[in-house]
């Protein structure tokens, strides 16, 4: 990235002040292990209409120095989400550094999926991968919002709350779609209780008397009786 | 991050310090993350989840178990010096605020290994530090005027409903996974059960029925 002419690290003008600016693209400080052909998903119960940001970054472990690569250009991470009625709203493979940002169109729960491009039958090596996951008005950039549209700091604060509403105002809709499925399931259940419950006992008499008849039919002809 | 191709060991390390600096200045700049994720426990499977929390820093853990079997799950926070911050054995929910004493990679892990056949839905927070300020907001030298101080309030008082929002949530959709759950399981056991009614009472008859069929003629008063 710096180039491979560069010999001398005390006078370091472009570069440190290059990562000063490219630092704070980078993801998140929460990380979790997995292995290369492992396959790890989330799940995010949200709202329609409700923006998830994602960024992650994946490094690879290097046994050479017995930790992880600060990076690794090489490995490729395929991120798939699906919606709740399981259908696939992104299938894309990202670099080892990627961001990606959806918008629900049903509410209920998506599943993020993320595994690594490896090619390898069993587990490979150990992958570190950075996550960080922003729901609703969270993964809304207040800076590039202030910034485009020139906002002062009352009314970016305006706005700000304004997302939050809104959000909640979501959530609450959400709320009650969820409440109302639930009774569904509660009703389908007590119906299913009901009816099953009925048609057993008749079942049972049915053929209580089926088995009597038979019987009785059966040892006449034998003449047993 | 590539290392410059033709740097010196020595060089290196000073590189790794100056690097450890910006990072270090960067995230004392008010920068914060609070990061939540529901993920799936299979059983008999441990997960953990690391963070860099810088010394000083207050930082909160909370989980919620959403779904599975008794609704309970081991935790573990160790520090970087692997000592033991918090730990709790087969709890269903709980929120721990700490601060952090020296900085370095916090572990937090999640296990169902006392668990055979349940998989677990786990909801985590982990919130480091506070919130970052609204751009422009945080730099004030003079005290901040009264809209400024109730629209503050307000936005704290909003990030409490949400939270509450949020935990609602979780406990009902608890309720409604154990109702779906009771549903499938009321519709699979009376399909058995009905099965089992019929299995029997042909049986039965059957059974019966070749007990009176036997080649050699049934021998009713018994014989010496």
């Amino acid at each position: 990235m710096f180039g491979t002419g560069w010999n001398t690290v005390r006078g370091m003008p472009v570069g440190f002040w290059l990562l000063l600016v490219w630092l704070p693209a980078f993801v998140s400080p929460l990380y979790f292990h997995i292995a290369e052909t492992e396959r790890k998903c989330f799940i995010e119960e949200i709202p329609d209409e409700t923006m998830v940001t994602g960024n992650y970054k994946v490094q690879l472990y290097d046994p050479r120095t017995n930790g992880f690569a600060p990076s690794s250009p090489g490995i490729g991470m395929h991120v798939e989400i699906r919606d709740p009625d399981d259908k696939i709203i992104l299938s894309k493979v990202y670099s080892s550094e990627g961001k990606w940002t959806f918008t629900s169109h049903t509410p209920g729960e998506h599943v993020i999926c993320l595994y690594s491009n490896s090619t390898k039958w069993f587990s490979g090596t150990q992958l570190r991968v950075h996550l960080d996951i922003q729901v609703g008005e969270h993964a809304i950039d207040y800076a590039n919002v202030a910034q485009k549209e020139k906002l002062s700091e009352l009314q970016l604060r305006v706005r700000q709350l304004l997302d939050q509403v809104e959000q909640i105002t979501k959530e609450q809709n959400y709320q009650r779609y969820r409440e109302e499925r639930f009774r569904q399931t509660s009703e389908s259940t007590n119906q299913r209780v009901l009816w099953w419950s009925l048609g057993q006992t008749c079942i049972l008499v049915v053929m209580g008397a089926w088995q009597m008849r038979h019987l009785k039919s059966f040892f006449e002809a034998k003449k047993l009786v | 991050m590539m290392w410059p191709v033709g740097l010196r060991s020595g060089s290196k390390r000073w590189w790794g310090w100056s690097m450890a600096l910006i990072w270090g200045w960067w995230c004392l700049s008010g920068w914060t993350l609070a990061v939540e994720l529901t993920f799936e426990l299979p059983d008999n499977a441990k997960e953990c989840f690391y963070e860099v929390i810088e010394k000083g820093t207050e930082s909160t853990l909370e989980f919620q178990v959403v779904t599975g079997g008794q609704y309970d799950v081991d935790v573990v926070l160790t520090d970087p010096r692997q000592a033991v911050l918090y730990k709790q054995v087969k709890k269903q929910y709980d929120s721990h605020t700490f601060t952090a004493d020296i900085t370095g990679e916090y572990q937090a892990c999640f296990s169902n290994e006392f668990s055979t056949f349940s998989h677990k839905l786990v909801y985590i927070d982990f919130q480091v530090g506070d919130e970052a300020p609204l751009p422009g907001m945080g730099d004030h030298l003079t005290a901040m005027t009264q809209m400024e101080t109730s629209s503050q309030e307000v936005h704290e008082n909003l990030n409490a409903i949400i939270d509450y929002q949020t935990h609602h949530r979780l406990r009902e959709t608890q309720g409604r996974k154990s109702g779906e759950y009771l549903n499938e399981r009321v519709m699979i056991w009376s399909i058995f059960v009905t099965g089992a009614i019929l299995i029997v009472g042909f049986g039965q008859v059957l059974v019966l029925k070749s007990f009176f069929s036997e080649r050699k003629p049934v021998q009713l008063y018994g014989y010496n």
